[in-house]
């Protein structure tokens, strides 16, 4: 907290632009050295409507987008309406001065900076976007920096336009001058480094990471929030001959995707959670079937169609439960969009050496969110591991038939993929011997039936040394523990940094291996007789739930968050102080004026609450 | 390796069928061994994938690779395993409640993309393995478990469906003429695109109407009444032709096939299957992707 950063709002109707103004600013200040994290509050309209984007420059790499706005850009009255009234002292409200103007006074310490965009870029009447070109502009030289870096965002983005090029270089030039000579700077300075920034989205990182894990194949059904995995995957299909296919429907992309790993590729498909509930049936068939499949399923706010812009962690129980029987399957949640590049190797690497389904959690914050990656962290060359793959095409060794589920002391049977001579075999999603051969259809075989199902559970005894252990983040004999699953890390961490600098004793544990769950360690980091807070982004606890039912573990405190927008740093902080305070369920919500549909002009200060109290929990027993 | 010519009994696995005695898919399973045979196909290199339900059941009754997957979803299951190696003969098995019932959409949507891959339908109208409800092919008004009192519904009609859907080479046979059967599995497999091929497939046991008898008396062959099989049209004339006389024997093939999608892909146009290419990305490409986020 005590380094410089900058938190800079950018609001406007879906069609005005605010995500590349955005991107424009990330970029430049990712060429600088500069990194920052993102993350977009809209709704589900193509045009018109309300979106707000954030995003956090700070010296140290942000790993959440805050709980603040040090700089708004205002696209339209209704963001400059919104979002004035959040500003902290000494931040710059930007808009188009000859258009829009403040409903009311801005809270006190806060510069109002009108911009001429007529004046400062002609071509904005017949170009309205060009405003954003403005504001960007603008927006540079406040933060106290050069102009360099930003003429060459324009550069690459309208690599193909010179005309354009120049046309914005000019406008936002203007602008940066317009402000230098009307305008205060934001108090924040933020360094130029030489670190290199990557910009990415989860989805992209998802999809890059399963690519350099030698992902051949990927299939899906386009749904929000996950599609931009499979636009990445069809941009570059041709150039790294990958097959990528859109297909009619979850259940067919999921039986795609099993069927091409079935013949020897590593094969993948995402969706949310709509699409993975038309994929369960598949999911328990590539669990009898041994098949290794990866299938991501970016969670957002459900059930149903849910709301489907916003994000939640409510698929938790949907992803252990998917489908029917008993089998083998990992859930893994990446903690970061960083995370989601690495998560896809090791998801593929265990699906290959242990042939069962693996599940990603993912959920829309971190997937359309954004943040900067040094370069050099994506620079690296998976290790691949298919496991007990039979390639080659010299058959058994003479006289013994090839049994594809043979009984063996790991439950690993060696896999041969349709193609070679030698190992003719028919898998079955029914129940079925080691050989392959149906036992569903026979009259009774109760001792097969029971050590083809030990078989293959038998598979999860050593799978867990492969699977990321939770380690313990901050000092080691704190008083209470924040415990988290997946996304929540960052801000977690944050929170915990917060609560620690302000005297109140904390650490963190963050789960990524939530299938099979690592009981004993887990145990032991919770059993120090600390005050144990799970906080999660859903209404019932699911994780809470799930922890208890492996560990017996009943944590002390909840905080949970399920009006669509992700936990804040503040949040977690006042939640934390609620639950040492007495109470044991926390349930907060984001207040914030902009967020509400009601949300009045003129008034500021009405709307600051942070948290609803839901009466008449039962107390813990 | 010996190269002996193969025939029909090494396609014939030690594990027999399980199927009622009479029942059409045992000449539908039989037609499948003389076709694979007479086209020299080794069963290594032959996939046959099913979903659920009697007929289903056939990948376990023949040597070859096979995949018995779930209810319906037989073509996507295939189409993800050609895609991923398109080197093998993929060959689809199952019923009408699986293809044109749970897995209709699939159907529609593999013709209209025209995976290369062989569907064998057979056609008992009825659903068999649960002992006998209405299917999607069920006759209008005829009576089973589920419509005591006579089904309501229409008729689904897989030949004008798969005309209309865009698939390059339709097919009907009759379990009954398993010799008639070989020629069309032969064509169908060496047709460079989805090929349907619909067989009447009597269920002994819980379809009393549509019998081995009942077909015999209303069926004739295309090709002995001079059909162009090249014409759109006449080939949705004939899909229309149901009652005293039905057709069986190819009623299309598109002269013009366009190149099936497996060959089409750009990740597969160089024929090489997906599953031999290298999954590695070299540095400098990688450097590239990386690139883009800079």
């Amino acid at each position: 907290m005590s380094q410089p950063e900058v938190i800079v709002g950018i609001g406007g109707a879906a069609g005005d632009g605010t995500a590349s103004a955005g991107n424009t600013l990330v970029l430049s200040l990712a060429r600088q050295g500069i990194p920052s994290y993102s993350y977009n509050s809209y709704q589900s309209v193509i045009r018109g409507g309300h979106s707000w984007l954030r995003i956090r420059f700070s010296a140290k790499k942000p790993l959440n987008h805050g709980d603040q706005v040090n700089a708004l850009i205002a696209l339209n009255q209704d963001s400059l309406d919104r979002h004035l009234q959040e500003l902290q002292p000494g931040g710059v409200a930007l808009y188009n001065g000859a258009k829009l103007a403040p409903s009311y006074d801005p809270p006190a310490g806060v510069q109002l900076c009108p911009l001429p965009v007529p004046d400062l870029a002609p071509d904005s009447k017949r170009l309205p976007v060009m405003q954003n070109t403005v504001a960007v502009g603008a927006l540079t030289q406040l933060m106290g920096l050069d102009f360099a870096s930003l003429g060459s965002v324009f550069e690459t983005t309208f690599a193909k336009k010179p005309q354009v090029v120049q046309q914005n270089v000019d406008a936002a030039r203007t602008a940066y001058d317009y402000a230098s000579k009307n305008f205060q700077q934001l108090p924040a300075r933020l360094q130029t480094t030489d670190q290199t920034w990557a910009q990415a989205s989860g989805n992209h990182l998802f999809a890059m990471g399963a690519a350099l894990a030698g992902c051949k194949f990927y299939v899906a059904y386009p749904m929000s929030p996950a599609t931009h995995i499979l636009e990445w995957f069809a941009t570059h299909a041709q150039r790294l001959s990958i097959c990528v296919r859109q297909v009619e429907d979850e259940i067919s992309v999921v039986n795609m995707c099993i069927g091409a790993n079935h013949m020897g590729v590593r094969a993948m498909c995402a969706t949310s959670g709509g699409g993975f509930a038309l994929m369960t049936e598949a999911i328990g068939m590539a669990g009898i079937l041994e098949t290794p499949a990866v299938i991501i399923n970016v969670m957002r706010a459900g059930p149903s169609t849910g709301v489907p812009t916003k994000t939640e962690q409510a698929d938790l129980n949907q992803a252990l439960g998917a489908s029917q029987g008993d089998f083998p399957r990992v859930v893994l949640a990446p903690t970061s969009m960083s995370d989601c590049f690495v998560t896809p190797s090791l998801a593929f690497d265990v699906a290959d050496r242990f042939q069962l389904p693996v599940i990603l959690l993912a959920d829309l914050l971190m997937c359309e969110g954004s943040e900067t990656v040094a370069t050099e962290v994506l620079d690296v060359e998976f290790p691949i591991d298919r496991g007990e793959l039979i390639t080659k095409a010299d058959g058994p060794p003479a006289g013994e038939p090839y049994l594809r589920y043979k009984d063996t002391p790991s439950g690993i049977s060696p896999r041969a993929v349709p193609g070679l001579p030698g190992h003719l075999h028919v898998a079955a999603s029914d129940e079925h011997d080691e050989d392959g051969v149906l036992l569903s259809d026979v009259y009774a075989d109760p001792i097969r039936r029971k050590k083809m199902v030990d078989k293959r559970v038998r598979k999860m005894s050593t799978i867990l040394e492969h699977l990321p252990v939770p380690v313990l983040e901050g000092p080691a004999d704190a008083e209470t523990t924040l415990l988290g699953w997946g996304s929540t890390w960052g801000v977690i961490k944050e929170a915990a940094e917060r609560l620690n600098a302000d005297g109140t004793s904390v650490n963190h544990l963050q789960v990524k291996t939530l299938l099979p769950l690592h009981v004993e360690e887990i145990t032991a980091a919770l059993g120090r007789g600390q005050r144990v807070i799970i906080i999660e982004n859903n209404q019932s606890g699911q994780f809470a739930k799930h922890l208890r039912g492996e560990t017996g573990i009943v944590a002390d405190g909840h905080i949970r968050k399920y009006d669509g927008e992700p936990f804040e740093p503040k949040h977690i902080v006042a939640g934390v102080r609620d639950v040492i305070g007495g109470q044991q369920l926390v349930e907060v919500i984001s207040t914030e004026p902009g967020f509400r549909t009601d949300h009045p002009t003129g008034t500021s200060g009405a709307w600051a609450g942070l948290k609803v109290e839901r009466p008449g929990v039962p107390a813990k027993t | 390796m010996a190269t002996a010519l193969l025939v029909a009994k090494d396609f014939k696995p030690e594990v027999p069928p399980d199927w009622c005695p009479g029942c059409g898919d045992f000449g539908v399973l039989t037609g499948l061994f003389q076709a694979c045979a007479d086209l020299q196909i080794q069963p290594h290199d032959l996939l046959v994938v099913s979903g659920i339900g009697c007929s289903s059941n056939l990948p376990g009754f023949i040597r070859s690779y096979g995949v018995h997957s779930l209810h319906g979803r037989a073509l996507p299951f295939a189409t993800g395993s050609k895609l991923a190696n398109q080197a093998m003969t993929v060959v689809v098995t199952g019923g009408d409640g699986d293809g044109y019932g749970i897995g209709l959409n699939h159907f529609i949507q593999a013709m209209r993309r025209n995976i290369n891959v062989t569907y064998i339908v057979m056609d008992n109208e009825t659903y068999g393995l649960t002992t006998g409800q209405a299917s999607p092919t069920t006759e209008t008004g005829m009576k089973t478990k589920t419509t005591p009192l006579g089904n309501l519904e229409g008729m689904l009609n897989p030949m004008a469906l798969a005309l209309a859907s865009g698939c390059g080479y339709i097919a009907r046979g009759f379990s009954g003429q398993p010799k008639h059967l070989v020629q069309l599995y032969k064509d169908a497999i060496q047709h460079p695109g989805f090929a349907l091929i619909d067989v009447f497939s009597p269920c002994v046991t819980y379809n009393k109407h549509n019998t081995y008898s009942w077909f015999r008396e209303r069926i004739y062959k295309l090709e002995d009444e001079g059909h162009d099989t090249g014409d759109f049209r006449t080939a949705m004339d004939k899909a229309l032709e149901w009652g005293d006389r039905i057709p069986i024997g190819l009623f299309y093939q598109n002269p013009d096939a366009p190149p099936p999608l497996d060959a089409l892909d750009p990740a597969l146009t160089t024929g090489e299957p997906l599953v031999h290419q290298s999954y590695e990305i070299d540095g400098d490409t990688r450097r590239e992707l990386i690139r883009e986020f800079v």
